[in-house]
């Protein structure tokens, strides 16, 4: 490993670290009760909700830890939390 | 909107810290320096030789926070090169009531343009939860944990915002990450404010405080609707703005979520140890005249 001068990072570079693998339980959307109210995705501590093209919103597995604050807060129930499986 | 903090940062699930730099940095936008003390939130987002952060980022000390965001911003003006670029320092609640407290006097006092933001989840997470000076009364935490003899910290929170005010701060908020479209705003109303500014941010904390990680929001939510976490705004030292809250909910409701509390609820004289806390909860009432 080479130290920068001044140990300087290169900004967003966490990105390397797939924090996926933390996961117990994991979102899953039901499209069919989403409003699109952008709710989980302002408070998604590891921004793993993306913008789709269609307004709909999608999860990214390769860094939601499956906290669950999305499925706690939506106000339609429209993300439910499952036992992540191999 | 993109992110300007990026994912894969090792903060617990349910992560506060991350919500509360999130916000700010939304609020912010990219033209922004951030100085970042020691703590949960330095640690987690700059494991070396990786940084979670897109903009211009810098740690030194855990004490000296407001005195490095000082200097970057005497050095900015005297180049002539500040522009349009804030400065934000962003601590937690022991660099900020504890010790990064002189230095942050000391900035106030000689009025720097800069916003100073404390993201308060009421111990010293980072290290395993010991007590800080932001910890409410009869919070059990490891240097103040509650047995037969005590009922946890003896102490309640030290006020922060009052001691900005006493500096003459033109704007003082505290705002909470279970409101974050509230937070957003102040912020942004802080870095619009020219001069010292200072918003304090209260911030659930899933692995101090014993929650599920699902509940942060609520939680945080809850300390403002039992009036323990008052919203208000300071513009020159007085209260100008707070969040009404119409009908506050005990404050049972938000202490029998969290295991730091949990042993008022079965310990001899947990009754009278609550009976106190909903006592500062309706002194807040008057104070602020939430209802």
């Amino acid at each position: 490993m080479t130290l920068l001068p001044g140990g300087v990072c290169k900004a967003g570079s966490t990105i390397v670290n797939k924090t996926g693998g933390w996961r117990t339980f994991k979102p899953v959307y039901d499209y069919d009760k989403c409003v699109k109210c952008k709710l989980c995705e302002l408070l998604c501590p590891d921004m793993s909700v993306l913008p789709r093209d269609d307004g709909y919103f999608e999860f990214n597995y390769d860094f939601c830890k499956g906290c669950g604050i999305c499925a706690n807060e939506c106000p339609k129930d429209a993300i439910s939390m499952t036992l992540e499986e191999k | 909107m993109k992110s300007l903090l990026s994912s894969g940062h090792r903060g617990c699930a349910g992560c506060c810290d991350a919500m509360a730099a999130k916000f700010t940095l939304m609020a912010a936008g990219e033209d922004c320096i951030v100085i970042n003390p020691t703590g949960c939130l330095e640690v987690m987002t700059t494991p070396y030789p990786e940084s979670s952060w897109e903009v211009p980022w810098i740690h030194s000390l855990f004490e000296n926070t407001a005195a490095v965001a000082s200097g970057i911003e005497a050095a900015l003006k005297a180049m002539g090169k500040m522009g349009d670029t804030k400065i934000i320092a962003m601590g937690g609640d022991g660099a900020t009531l504890d010790i990064g407290m002189r230095a942050i006097s000391g900035a106030f006092e000689r009025g720097h343009d800069f916003t100073y933001v404390c993201i308060d989840n009421e111990a010293y997470m980072n290290t395993g939860v010991q007590r800080s000076g932001a910890t409410p009364f009869g919070a059990s935490t490891t240097t103040s944990p509650a047995g037969k003899v005590s009922i946890g910290n003896p102490r309640p929170k030290k006020n922060m915002p009052a001691i900005i005010a006493a500096h003459g701060a033109p704007y003082i908020a505290t705002t909470s990450i279970g409101y974050p479209k509230d937070m957003i705003r102040k912020v942004k109303t802080a870095i619009d404010t020219e001069g010292p500014t200072y918003i304090h941010a209260h911030a659930p904390c899933t692995t101090g405080w014993g929650f599920d990680s699902s509940k942060t929001v609520e939680i945080a939510k809850l300390a403002v609707e039992t009036a323990l976490w008052p919203l208000y705004e300071m513009e020159d030292g007085d209260v100008t703005k707070v969040k009404k809250i119409m009908k506050p909910k005990p404050v049972e409701d938000y202490l029998k979520m969290q295991k730091r509390f949990k042993h008022l609820f079965t310990m001899e004289g947990g009754d009278d140890a609550i009976k106190k806390i909903q006592a500062l909860a309706d002194e807040n009432i008057v104070k602020f005249g939430l209802q």
